[in-house]
């Protein structure tokens, strides 16, 4: 990795000045895909900001009935929050589905949001990455593209966003909150904070530079069934093929409210009104929902090796539907 | 020297109630290893400070080196040196045991060792190699199997593998049976993924040279290191006191050892130098990936009336090591008409290398899934199956097994696991979204004796300790050793004291093929029989009226402590095992039988083990406890062979993509939910002088086999592509 220059930094408001003031500064936190990325010089960091003793690591009560989550609060504790577990019991599931107990012990909500796709060529600095090297091609779209994305992808780019708790947030419609070296805040909904790779597939959130994520609100939690389903190739410690995050109210026998979000698929966490759209009003049993499901994605596109990707969505979304209802 | 050429007959670690040998004691490194005092390869405090070494791997598969500019690295904080193939030390290219680095300006394989970087920091080494810009003039390689397979050659026979093998007529035959089974399955490019990377510690102290190395084999690795820097074997000693895993990664002496040889002797001071995770993919080997086609021609009543496996793999050009797919099933089940071949084609990638049983391992995967099958078409029960092909002989070699207890693992297996609720008809089990199969499938895996040699010592302070050039590669080598050597002396284990990992010690046979145990065991043995008979010469006695037991050696009702037999300056004895008529007069073989129960998700496809057991018949049981590790380690093996593990191959680079533990998926706690292993009793007098067999393969020998079998039976989808992903299943499931 090469030289860099550290500081520990005591207030966001400070951590966003530090960052300001140099380029190509980057924050650390938990460090967990930073520092394998800066080994393998993918990122190359001149100066870090440690931002782990800014005091961000609480989940306190939202004056509305919703929670306010420090971004230096860690995956694993933020999954053990009583509060979480009883009231957004999809968030502290999806939580628990990704990494690895040791891996959840040190990385944090901003971070989380904020981890790097795990594309195989992104990683490999003697291939062509359109996201890592701009302009040099990429190498998936016709390599091995098993984990790539469905929707949402570019001519430049179908890298996937692997975070799972990023997608049971979108479907909670988190805020993020986040300072500017200049000292402003401003309220970002997550729905926003990710953008897809069109051309400039290394731009992935709207952060600008030295932008600090100081927190992430949760409105109340909407009414209904909230079911977190992650498939993948093992029991554990791996991203996800396809997830789902499901919130899904049933009235008169029919789905009523229902808030979708998808992992796995897309170059950010997932949302598409027009799914959603079409399993309102669906009859709330087994076989209709499952048929329902089985028409969707319709403009998903696979690159091969993610073909089964398209299908695999479908058949998850029938079977959390038909969960969510049972 | 003892010889293997009959059976042996009585031995001091029969009927011995008292014995240490074959209870299940813990690890006598346990300790060290918990608490961080075993220290591996890389952290050897050396003498004076240590310089830090970082390769730079080739990013073309095949061509040749243009232009290596080093200026900038060399310019870098803390580089004191940058050693290409322009400056490195002239090595030998031509003999076997050459393991040359930096030699020439061609590029056989992707990761191939272009420059090494030495530096006072390993940050500074590892940052200072991305400064290093290498031109290369490509040239076009042969990377798919599939491809090259119909140019495949017929290499020349392995030492323990014959290239072919064809005994009546199988053409006739199969054209001739009633039920006939022809499939193709594959298996694809596996890594070893041991938990310690490949890693060394090399000083030069003058002439000498001592490698610190994670090697499973010290001895042939002294002799790979020596000629690969043309200097006499005794000027090297390799030294591997702990070894965090190899599965045949390490059997061979890795670029690794040599570079750090290279650099340390460039610089003047000792240097380190550990792989990445990243590079040792494909800096190392891997297992080659196999196509292999089996037909098995039947009677309606299940008898084998012509069986046939072909397998393919690759290996670089001018390589002749094939996976030995097909071993097994040269002896496994009856049959008059047999044909049993292997091809190999050339492929520019890595070296394709010896990985946990090699042939066994995938081979069985093909041979046991297709024994399902055929049960299917049959009708038959799967056990009833190969009960009925059941051999009374080896039905190649027509010599008798040395020892089988095939069928007896098998039905101890079935009553175990609960075989008999097994319903045949797939599809018919459901527990909420998953469907519920089982299976199974049989173990095999051959058993080997290799020369090897110990010395052991008694003190006058009664101790006893031990020495050979043999590992532990976290296989309980220190401890199984420890308790035979107690055994022969009737000591108890804190008396002895066993040395291991040390090529100065007497020549032995290393960690590998699942010999060690049976190899440098029983050169112990011979050892310890030898120094056993020089104190009853001390005595004035002779073995047949002598009995060690307490520390003392009694004879006629009276005993002498042991510390006094060997007076003030101890004595001491060699000994050592070599393989005689044995290995031919009888098939050895270590035998066993898996059953797997998986659900499989009707939605999406993932399968989880729900539960597995393995029952094996594998000789002596040295220690029960880390016999039972071996025989799980191996069956995770399997698990995931048969699920997630896949090295894939991006053909326009030559170079294998997944090329870390993120996405090259080994089986993770999670997916192991509820395993077991059970041995029954047996000793092998035909095998060696311990009565044991090899075990640290036969826990994976077809394990992955019984998995899909299962999926067979909870989805009715049949998948003869390993492993068995998630896509490949829903492509067979109804929408």
């Amino acid at each position: 990795m090469k030289a860099f220059t550290y500081e520990r930094a005591t207030s966001p408001e400070a951590a966003a000045r530090a960052a300001g003031a140099q380029v190509n500064t980057r924050y650390i936190a938990g460090g967990t895909n930073l520092l394998d990325l800066m080994k393998i010089e993918v990122e190359t960091p001149v100066h870090l900001v440690d931002i782990n003793r800014l005091g961000l690591d609480r989940v306190e009560e939202g004056k509305d009935g919703g929670l306010k989550i420090g971004a230096l609060v860690r995956n694993s504790d933020l999954a053990a929050d009583p509060r979480v577990r009883e009231r957004y019991p999809l968030l502290s599931r999806a939580l628990l589905a990704g990494a690895s107990g040791q891996l959840r012990n040190k990385a944090t909500t901003g971070g989380n949001l904020l981890q790097r796709t795990r594309c195989y060529y992104f990683y490999d600095t003697s291939k062509p990455c359109n996201k890592r090297a701009p302009g040099s091609g990429c190498a998936a779209m016709e390599g091995f593209n098993r984990i790539h994305a469905i929707v949402g992808t570019s001519t430049q780019c179908i890298a996937a966003h692997p975070s799972d708790m990023a997608v049971a947030m979108r479907a909670l419609d988190a805020v993020v909150h986040t300072v500017s070296p200049e000292g402003d805040t401003r309220h970002i909904p997550i729905a926003e904070l990710h953008v897809l790779p069109g051309n400039t597939p290394q731009i992935e959130t709207v952060l600008r530079p030295g932008e600090l994520i100081t927190a992430v609100t949760l409105p109340p939690p909407p009414k209904g069934v909230q079911v977190y389903r992650k498939v993948r190739d093992r029991a554990s410690y791996a991203f996800a093929l396809v997830s789902v995050a499901a919130i899904v109210d049933v009235a008169g026998g029919k789905i009523g409210d229902v808030r979708l979000a998808f992992g796995g698929i897309a170059p950010k966490p997932w949302r598409d009104e027009a799914i959603e759209q079409a399993i309102r009003g669906v009859s709330a049993d087994d076989a209709s929902l499952r048929a329902a499901s089985a028409g969707l994605f319709a403009d998903a596109r696979g690159h091969g090796h993610n073909d089964f990707k398209i299908a695999l969505a479908r058949r998850t979304l029938g079977a959390v539907l038909a969960e969510a209802v049972s | 020297m003892m010889k293997m050429d009959k059976p042996v007959g009585a031995t001091p670690l029969d009927d011995n109630p008292k014995g240490l040998v074959g209870k299940p004691l813990d690890r006598i490194d346990g300790p060290l290893k918990v608490t961080g005092k075993a220290k591996y390869a890389y952290e050897y405090e050396q003498v004076g400070d240590a310089s830090y070494g970082f390769a730079v791997g080739a990013t073309i598969a095949k061509g040749r080196i243009v232009s290596i500019d080093t200026a900038s690295a060399e310019r870098a904080p803390g580089v004191i040196r940058v050693l290409t193939y322009r400056n490195a030390a002239p090595q030998d290219t031509k003999s076997r045991e050459a393991v040359p680095q930096l030699s020439g300006d061609g590029v056989k394989y992707y990761g191939q060792p272009v420059a090494l970087v030495l530096a006072h920091t390993y940050e500074q080494a590892r940052a200072a190699s991305y400064l290093i810009v290498v031109r290369y003039a490509e040239e076009k390689g042969a990377f798919r199997l599939d491809e090259a397979k119909d140019d495949a050659r017929t290499p020349p026979d392995l030492p323990y593998a014959k290239t072919d093998t064809d005994s009546g007529d199988f053409a006739a035959a199969f054209a001739a049976a009633p039920v006939k089974h022809d499939e193709t399955y594959t298996t694809p490019f596996q890594e070893h993924a041991a938990m310690e990377p490949h890693a060394t510690s090399a000083t030069w102290q003058g002439d000498k040279l001592i490698v610190e190395t994670s090697n499973q084999m010290p001895t042939p690795g002294r002799k790979s290191i020596a000629a690969t820097l043309k200097i006499p074997p005794e000027s090297v000693r390799v030294k591997s006191a702990f070894v965090g895993g190899g599965f045949g990664s390490k059997l061979d002496v890795q670029a690794d050892a040599i570079l750090a040889a290279l650099g340390a002797k460039a610089i003047g001071k000792p240097v380190k130098i550990a792989l990445t995770r990243q590079q040792l993919f494909h800096a190392v080997g891997h297992r080659t990936n196999t196509i292999q086609r089996v037909r098995i021609g039947a009677a309606k009543d299940g008898t084998i009336q012509a069986i046939a496996h072909e397998s393919w793999s690759g290996n670089q050009p001018g390589n002749d090591e094939f996976e030995p797919a097909v071993l097994a099933t040269r002896s496994l089940y009856a049959g008059a008409n047999r044909m049993n071949h292997h091809r190999l084609a050339a492929l520019d990638l890595p070296p394709a290398i010896s990985m946990r049983a090699p042939g066994e391992a995938v081979g069985l995967l093909a041979l046991e899934e297709a024994m399902d099958e055929l049960a299917v078409k049959l009708g038959m029960d799967p056990i009833a199956l190969r009960e009925r092909n059941e051999p009374k002989e080896d039905p190649e070699l027509h010599v008798p097994y040395s020892s089988r207890k095939l069928l007896e693992c098998m039905r101890e297996g079935a009553k175990r696991f609960g075989w008999d609720k097994r319903d045949a008809t797939p599809g018919k089990v459901q527990d909420g979204r998953w469907l519920v199969g089982i299976g199974m499938s049989a173990a095999s895996r051959g058993n080997m004796l290799m020369k090897s040699s110990a010395k052991v010592r008694l003190g006058a302070d009664g101790r006893v300790t031990a020495r050979l050039a043999m590992t532990d590669i976290g296989t309980g080598s220190y401890t199984v050793f420890t308790q035979v050597v107690a055994d022969m002396f009737g000591l108890p284990m804190d008396k002895i004291t066993v040395l291991l990992g040390d090529s100065d010690f007497p020549d032995s046979a290393g960690s590998g093929g699942s010999f060690g145990a049976a190899s440098g065991g029983s050169g112990l043995y011979d050892a310890c029989m030898n120094l056993r008979g020089k104190l009853c010469q001390v005595a004035g006695t002779t073995a047949d009226k002598a009995r060690f037991a307490d520390g003392a050696l009694f004879v006629d009702g009276k005993s002498r402590p042991l510390g006094e037999l060997a007076g003030e300056g101890g004595i001491e004895a060699d000994g050592g095992i070599e393989p005689g008529s044995t290995k031919k007069d009888y098939a050895q073989h270590s035998y066993g039988a898996f059953f797997a129960e998986v659900g499989v998700d009707r939605d999406t496809g993932e399968i989880r083990l729900r539960r597995m057991l393995g029952v094996f018949a594998a000789g002596r049981i040295l220690n029960a406890k880390t016999a039972r590790s071996q025989a799980l380690g191996g069956m995770i093996f399997g698990v995931g062979s048969a699920l997630t593990e896949e090295l894939v191959l991006d053909d326009r680079y030559g170079y294998f993509v997944n090329h870390d533990l993120a996405e090259y998926h080994v089986p993770v706690n999670a997916d192991i939910q509820n395993m077991d292993a059970f041995f029954l009793p047996e000793l092998d007098d035909k095998a060696n002088p311990l009565k044991i067999k090899g075990l640290g393969e036969v826990g994976i020998s077809g394990a992955g086999a019984a998995i899909a079998n299962a999926v067979y039976n909870a989805t009715g989808v049949r998948i003869r592509d390993y492993p068995l992903t998630l896509d490949k299943v829903l492509a067979g499931l109804p929408t």
